[in-house]
């Protein structure tokens, strides 16, 4: 699975992104994210107030409890700041 | 079918103008433009830059273009958005809406902004005049109020 990172996001976890593995118990973009915040501090600092981190799968918004399914791509960034 | 770009460099407003006004045809009675500028922030910033997801970017703001498509009467779309670094007085984006009437081309591209404010993947930092480290413009409650007046 690739797992993808954006401004803060990225800056807290040090990549843009990663190739992982992900064991069968994770089913939802939730279990991922908890998950990931047993990776490292960096990860726990990223996800320190994981509800405001949004979620793309596929490059399509998706909320926390979306399933993850065939994904192959799963992006993590802040709120958007465009336009 | 909008026309959609991602883009680091500048864009050409007059131009893109006469390229709609040719493409909407003689039956088109109304361009609205709108455009972002980079804001120094009282002289606070040197510059914004812009990181954005490639591929989604432009994804996302198809499904924007072609949400108002669907809602209002228009005859063409035209958004730009631009990545990297911008400086003050520089545009970030670019809005073209062509339809028969004022009236649909200003909602649309209204609707269009707000909707791009809170969904299209850009992230923008900022550089210092200071030499200070810049921090992540943080995103506002106020864009997502502005969201959901279209809610209807």
């Amino acid at each position: 699975m690739k797992l993808v990172y954006f401004s803060w996001v990225r800056e807290r976890i040090g990549v843009p992104e990663e190739e992982r593995d992900l064991p069968d118990s994770i089913h939802i973009v939730a279990d991922l994210i908890e998950w990931l915040i047993g990776h490292g501090e960096n990860y726990a600092y990223a996800f320190e107030n994981a509800q405001t981190v949004r979620v793309a799968i596929d490059k399509k918004h998706v909320p926390h409890d979306a399933p993850i399914g065939n994904a192959r791509e799963i992006a993590f960034f802040p709120p958007m700041t465009g336009g | 079918m909008a026309r959609i770009i991602v883009q680091s460099a500048a864009f050409d407003i007059a131009a893109e103008i006469t390229r709609m006004a040719d493409e909407a045809g003689t039956d088109c009675g109304a361009i609205v433009t709108f455009t972002g500028l980079c804001r120094s922030e009282k002289g606070a910033l040197t510059a914004l830059e812009l990181e954005h997801y490639p591929g989604m970017a432009e994804e996302e703001i198809g499904r924007i273009a072609k949400i108002a498509e669907d809602r209002w009467p228009l005859d063409a779309v035209t958004i730009i958005h631009r990545y990297g670094k911008i400086t003050p007085g520089e545009g970030i984006v670019l809005v073209l809406v062509a339809s028969a009437h004022r009236a649909a081309a200003f909602e649309a591209a209204e609707f269009m902004m707000d909707y791009l404010k809170t969904h299209a993947p850009f992230w923008k930092k900022e550089h210092r005049t200071d030499g200070q480290e810049g921090s992540w413009v943080e995103a506002h409650n106020r864009d997502d109020v502005a969201l959901g007046r279209w809610q209807d």
